[in-house]
This record gives structure tokens, sequence and C-alpha cells, in this order.
């Protein structure tokens, strides 16, 4: 050991031990990014932290193994690192347990000195707007988690083979992400670890048009150059923008100026457009529409089909200032229709509220300062939550990429350790033991870390039958008994 | 303001023992950092093919035994880094030519992520570059790092992919400070300006 490492050693030694002579038992809900980022920086902070990370499903990993595209094996790298943090002697992962329903806010609370919510978000923003509940229509998570094996929605069966044209509402991310898998060649979507059952669905598809409408411009587009560029890139793909979408204002100008990302954005949109071939006949040929200035108004039913959505209605929009540089997007009361048969809506996630945990309802996410959990401010006075934390999707919203949730665990950790050194947490706690009774009371059959490396095992074995790095085992039943077997 | 808080001499063990000595009685902030990352070192690799061996390397972070970083290849020749932790605190390394910033971090014990092992799919491993000369001196970055850069936390203009950055002769003394969600480097007064 070098004589800095000595020192660091040394005084972390004393410095830690100084600070937290007892075992601070911490509870995790949620093994996203969030949750073990959380878990990483609280292990390394403090030697006393004995962690539980609990999630509902029997797999880690969060948004990483449902949520990130199956085209992108580099983002899920992320699991390397985030299973050597559930391996760590002081970290344990209980899968299978849902907060909420197995256990209480209250009883995980009484067992451990602090309890940190990541559990992400689980539902979807409405648009609000007749029609939305016709069948066809979908939202973009229930879409991602079908083609992803999330065990809750594998037998989505979404309606692939009505018409040729899907239309997607939002410009964001997971618009593209869901774009690029209705678009992209089905022979090389079957080497990634895609579902299945949603390639099987994917090679039947009759969808070769997909429209992409956001309710602004391509100055204020929610997606990001990389995501861009991979989706312009698709095979035997034409991309149509509009020539007059692409002209700028003034207010549009200032926002390029202050921001790179949108001005580099912008730059790869004119740039598409004006790469634009024209079709030919080809009857694999596929089209990636961007339509802009579009909001929708109402879906359309089918009138053969009743209760199917045939389309939707949009109102064109402009631009008006809202203030410090920002432009939202108003009607201008004129209409148009676009026929299709399969809807996606990639308008946001939105977080779910527990019971006995503060909820901002508007907002869907956790009231919080620097990740503390605060009760509903009474005119501006607010208390903390003493042990309570937030992280990630849940604290911030439904925004930003893995690496986000590394700053955001940084931020709450930081307020996790003034609170110990300020002596928060004195009382004596049962942390694990008093869990482990309280599953085995309620017969709640747990998954360990051992038993999702069973999963994890079985799945890669099964994906080198076929060329895939995994097959995923998508349903609850297939995932406990893998996770038990000897 | 930041940069006065940063001694521009080189790697003085004893002033390092000295300032860590001064925080464990003053300090205020987590001091201990990952659980024993003591690498092994590695043979020197260019980024993109050193992705397998950054991945076994990996492997190691919990079981790996203390060994020191700079027991390698007598031959290489090696520059001076200087790593600006998330406390501030300057940490500088000796690093071979030819081995990324990422690796090299790693190799040192310096808490900086790699969350995507250097495939340019994350910028967990953003670095910011302190001195507006040095930034000058490394090759522009690739369309695909700035498109990664674009979503890094607390981008400024001298932003890098540690990733991305290869250890090379003109880098020799360059100062790399850590982005933190707890240290706000425009209340440091630290802004910086390429060209
Ligand atoms: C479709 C999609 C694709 C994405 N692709 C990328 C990408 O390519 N690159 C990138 O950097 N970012 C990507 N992101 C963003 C990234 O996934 C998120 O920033 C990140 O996952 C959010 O982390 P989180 O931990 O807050 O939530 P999550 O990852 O959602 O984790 C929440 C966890 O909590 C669990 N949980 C939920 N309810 C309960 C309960 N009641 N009890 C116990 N556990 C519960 C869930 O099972 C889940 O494991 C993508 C997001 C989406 C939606
Ligand atoms: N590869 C990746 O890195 C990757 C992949 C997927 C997701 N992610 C990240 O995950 C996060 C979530 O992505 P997301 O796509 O769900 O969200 P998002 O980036 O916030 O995009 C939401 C889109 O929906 C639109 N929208 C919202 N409400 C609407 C309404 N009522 N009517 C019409 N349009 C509406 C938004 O338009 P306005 O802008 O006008 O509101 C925007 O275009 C993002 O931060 C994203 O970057 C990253
Ligand atoms: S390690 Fe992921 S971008 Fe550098």
């Amino acid at each position: 050991m070098s004589r800095r490492y000595l020192a660091r050693y040394l005084v972390s030694r004393y410095f830690s031990s100084s600070v937290s002579p007892r075992p601070l038992h911490v509870c995790i809900v949620g093994s996203g990014p969030a949750g073990f980022y959380t878990a990483d920086k609280l292990l390394k902070a403090h030697e006393g932290a004995r962690i539980d990370i609990i999630d509902r499903l029997p797999t880690p990993f969060g948004l990483v193994r449902s949520g990130v595209a199956p085209d992108h094996p580099e983002t899920k790298i992320a699991i390397n690192q985030f299973s050597r943090v559930a391996q760590h002697e002081r970290c344990s992962f209980y899968g299978n347990v849902k907060l909420g329903s197995d256990l209480l806010l209250s009883e995980l609370r009484d067992l451990y000195h602090v309890v940190v919510l990541a559990y992400g978000a689980e539902s979807d923003k409405d648009l609000g707007i007749p029609g939305e509940t016709l069948s066809g229509i979908y939202s973009a998570r229930e879409f991602v988690w079908w083609y992803n094996g999330h065990p809750d929605y594998s037998s989505l069966k979404p309606d692939l083979t009505s018409s040729d044209t899907a239309v997607i509402l939002g410009q964001g991310n997971v618009a593209l992400d869901v774009a690029r898998i209705l678009l992209r060649p089905t022979t090389e979507l079957a080497s990634t670890d895609i579902a299945r059952h949603a390639l099987s669905a994917l090679e039947e598809s009759s969808i070769r048009k997909v429209f992409l409408v956001g309710r602004r411009g391509p100055v204020q587009a929610a997606l990001t150059a990389k995501e861009l560029r991979e989706v312009l890139g698709i095979k035997n793909m034409h991309i149509r923008i509009k020539e007059t979408d692409l002209s700028v204002t003034p207010a549009d100008e200032e926002e390029m100026k202050n921001s790179r990302i949108r001005k580099r954005i912008y730059e790869l949109l004119s740039k598409a457009a004006a790469a634009a071939g024209t079709s030919e006949s080809d009857p694999d040929q596929r089209e990636l529409h961007f339509v802009f200035f579009r909001q929708p108004d109402r879906f359309l039913e089918s009138n053969e089909r009743k209760g199917h959505v045939s389309g939707v209605n949009l109102e064109k929009t402009i631009l008006e200032s809202a203030g410090s540089g920002k432009q939202l997007a108003v009607g201008t009361g004129e209409f148009e229709d676009l026929n299709c048969s399969l809807v996606l809506k990639a308008i946001g996630y939105k977080s779910v509220p527990i019971n006995g945990l503060p909820f901002d309802h508007k907002k869907g996410v956790v009231p919080n300062v620097r990740g503390r959990v605060v009760s509903q401010p009474v005119e501006g006075l607010s208390q903390t939550e003493r042990g309570l934390y937030v992280c990630g999707w849940l604290k911030r919203g439904p925004v930003g990429i893995i690496a986000t949730n590394l700053y955001c665990a940084e931020e709450t950790v930081g307020s996790i350790s003034e609170d110990i050194e300020e002596g928060v947490f004195t009382s004596s706690k049962e942390g694990s033991k008093g869990l482990m009774q309280l599953l085995e009371k309620r017969e709640v059959k747990k998954v360990d870390f051992s038993g999702w490396e069973k999963v994890d095992a079985k799945e890669k074995q099964m994906g080198s039958e076929r060329n895939k790095p995994r097959e995923k085992l998508v349903t609850w039943d297939d995932l406990l008994a893998a996770a038990a077997a000897n | 303001m930041f940069g006065h808080r940063i001694s521009r001499s080189g790697s003085a063990i004893v002033k390092q023992l000295a300032r860590e000595g001064y925080k464990s009685t003053y300090g205020r902030r987590n001091l201990q950092r990952s659980y024993g990352h003591y690498l092994p070192s590695l043979p020197m690799v260019q980024t993109r093919t050193s992705q397998e061996a950054f991945f076994l390397k990996n492997h190691r972070f919990y079981t790996a035994s203390a060994s020191t970083p700079e027991e390698g290849d007598e031959e290489t020749e090696k520059i001076t880094i200087i790593f600006v932790d998330k406390d501030g605190e300057e940490i500088p390394v000796k690093v071979p030519i030819g081995m990324s910033v990422l690796e090299a971090a790693h190799e040192n014990d310096i808490d900086l992520e790699g969350a995507c092992e250097a495939s340019l799919a994350c910028s967990t491993c953003h670095v910011i570059v302190m001195d507006t000369e040095y930034y000058n001196k490394l090759e522009e970055p690739t369309d695909e790092e700035n498109d990664m850069l674009d979503l890094a936390f607390g981008l400024t203009e001298t932003s890098r992919l540690g990733c991305q950055v290869i250890a090379s002769p003109e880098l020799d003394g360059v100062h790399l400070a850590i982005p933190s969600a707890t240290r706000n480097f425009a209340v440091d007064g630290f802004v910086p300006k390429p060209h």
C-alpha cells in the first residue's frame, strides 16, 4: 500500500468510526440506477452502513433491464457495476418484495434508520383527450415493457398488423426508441436481447410508416443527438421532414445559442431533411416522418372495428414565449386527421404514490429538499420526514439518463451524511433481521442476488442457443421457478 | 476562487498527508473512498481494444488486494496528471503514455465512474480540463464524444470524456476536475473558457 493510500485508509478508518460507530441500517426501495448508485455511494461513505435493496420484481436493475432498448447493449454494461455493488459484503438484494403490498412504508421506517425510496415512475402521463381508451392506443411504457419482456406486460399483444401506419406522440428519446424498434429490420433485432414474443410479432408487423408527432418545433425536440443519429442510420428507411417546419424564429435562434444540444439536434434534423431521397417502390421500404407543430386533440374511432382507433385528430400549433427563453405550444384552431391503426403515447412517465408517503400529485414526484422527503407544506412551512429520503425518477420526475441518477444519488447521500453527522440516527434498529422475519411471517418468496444469478445464467444459456446475448424469462412463474432452482 | 485552493506543485506526498490530516480534524465530508479498489497494474492498451481488459479488471474491484499502481513497466514513459476530486482535493498520479484518463483514474483509486466501460454510451467519465492551454492541446472531440458530452452533468466548455482522452506527452501536468453534485464550480469561481 503506498503512503498515500495508507494515509487515506487510516484517516477514513478514524473518520468513519468516529462518526458512525454502530451499524447504520439502510433500506433502499427500487434496484434501478438510482437505487444502486445510492447504495454504492453509501457503502463508500459509511463503514457502518448495512444496506438492503428491495425490488418488486425478481430481477434487479430497473429500467436498465426493462427500459433501455435491446439494441443498446453498450448502455446495459452499467449492470456490471451494479452487480459489484449487490455483491458487496454489506449489501443485499431482495427481489419479489413490493413496498405498498408486501410491506408498508411505516414498517420499513420502524426497521431501518434510513429508508431511501428509488422506485421510479411506473405509470404514464395522460393526454386527457377524447378516445384515449380506444384499443390500439398504448403508452410507450407498456410497449417498451412488452418488447423488453417485463413480466407484467409480456402478454400485451399490440396490434401491429391492421395497417401500415403507426403514430407516436411525443419526440423524446423514448419516442425514438419505440420508432426504431418498429422500423429496424427484424434481422438486426434478432441478435439482441429483445423478448422472443416481441421479435415474432415484429416479424409479422405490417407497419412501414411511423409518424413522430411533436407539439413544438425541431429546435425544441426532446431527443438527443446519439439517438437521432442512430435512427437516421436505419437501413432502407427514408426520413421525411417538411422544409417549412425547419425555418427558425429569433426566439429559436436564442434557444440554440443558449443550448449546445438544441443547436446540434436542429443541425442534424436539417441535414437529414436535406438528404432525404424519394421513396422507391420497394415493398419493404420504411418511412419515418417527423411531424412538428401538432398537438393531439382527439382520437378517431374506426367505423369497421368498433372500439378500435383509426387515427388521431391533430391541432396545428404555434410557439409563444413563456418567459426566460422558454417557448410553449398553443393551438391555432386549425385541425387535420392522421390515419393509423396503432398509437403509442410517448409523452412521459409518472410516479405512483404509496400509502403514508407525501406526494405531489401535480408534478408526480415526492416533495423533497436535496433528497430529504418533506411533508406536504402548509403555508410554505414544511418539515423533513426523519430518516426518509428519495432518489432518481421518483425524486426529480421522469427525466434524465442513467448518469443523471449518479449525481442525484450523490446529492441524496450528501443529505444522509449530514444527518448522520448531526446525530439524527441514535435509536437502535433491527434492520435486515427484522425484515427477514416480517417477510417470512407473510410468506413472501424473496429472491436474493444468488436467485437472480440463476435467472441470469439460465437466460444467457437460452440466449446462446439462439445467438442472442440472453433470452429473457418473461413470466412471473418462469422467473420465480428459475430463481428457486437448485 | 477555486484555483487558489489548488497548489500547482507536483506530487508531494508529504503535502498530501498533511492535507488529509487536516481534513480529518475539521472534516465534514466522508474521506473514505472506494472499498479497496487497489488495482493491479495492467499492460497499457488503447481505449478501443482495452474494453475486455477493462471489464476483467473491474471484476476485481472488490477482491483485489493492495498493490501499488506505479510498479508497472519501468520503461514506459509516464506523465503526471493531477486529478481534482469531488472535495476539491488535488491528487497527482503518474500515467503511462497511451493510457486513457479513465483507466488512469481507476488504477489510482480515483472516484471516477465508467458505467459503460469506455463504449461511449454513458458520460459518467466526464472530467473538466482546468487549464485552457491543456484543453487546446487535446485533439477535438469526435461527434460521438460530443453526443455523449451533450448530456454530461455540469458540462463546461472544457469538458471531456475520461475514456476518450489518452495520456500523451503534451498533457504532462494537466489538472482534471471531477464534477460534483454537492460542489458547484460556479460558486467556486471556476469558469473555464477555451480558445
Ligand atoms: C424506455 C426507456 C429507455 C431508456 N433508455 C436509456 C438509455 O439508453 N440510456 C440512458 O442513459 N438512460 C435511458 N433511460 C433513462 C433511465 O432508464 C432512467 O434515468 C433510470 O432508469 C431511472 O432510474 P430509477 O432508479 O429512478 O428508476 P427505475 O430504473 O425505473 O427503477 C425503479 C425500480 O423500482 C422498482 N419498483 C417499482 N415499484 C416498486 C415497489 N412498490 N416496491 C419495490 N420496488 C418497486 C422497479 O421494479 C424498478 O426496478 C431510458 C428510460 C426509458 C423509460
Ligand atoms: N438513449 C437514451 O439515452 C434514452 C432513451 C430513452 C429515454 N431516455 C431518457 O429518459 C427520459 C424520459 O424520456 P421521454 O421520452 O419519456 O420524456 P421526454 O424526453 O420528456 O419527452 C417527452 C415528449 O413528450 C412531449 N409531450 C409531453 N406532454 C405532452 C402533451 N400533453 N401533448 C403532446 N406532447 C407532449 C414532450 O413535448 P414538449 O417538449 O413540448 O413538452 C416531449 O416531446 C428522458 O430524459 C430521456 O432522455 C434516454
Ligand atoms: S465510460 Fe461511458 S462514456 Fe466514458
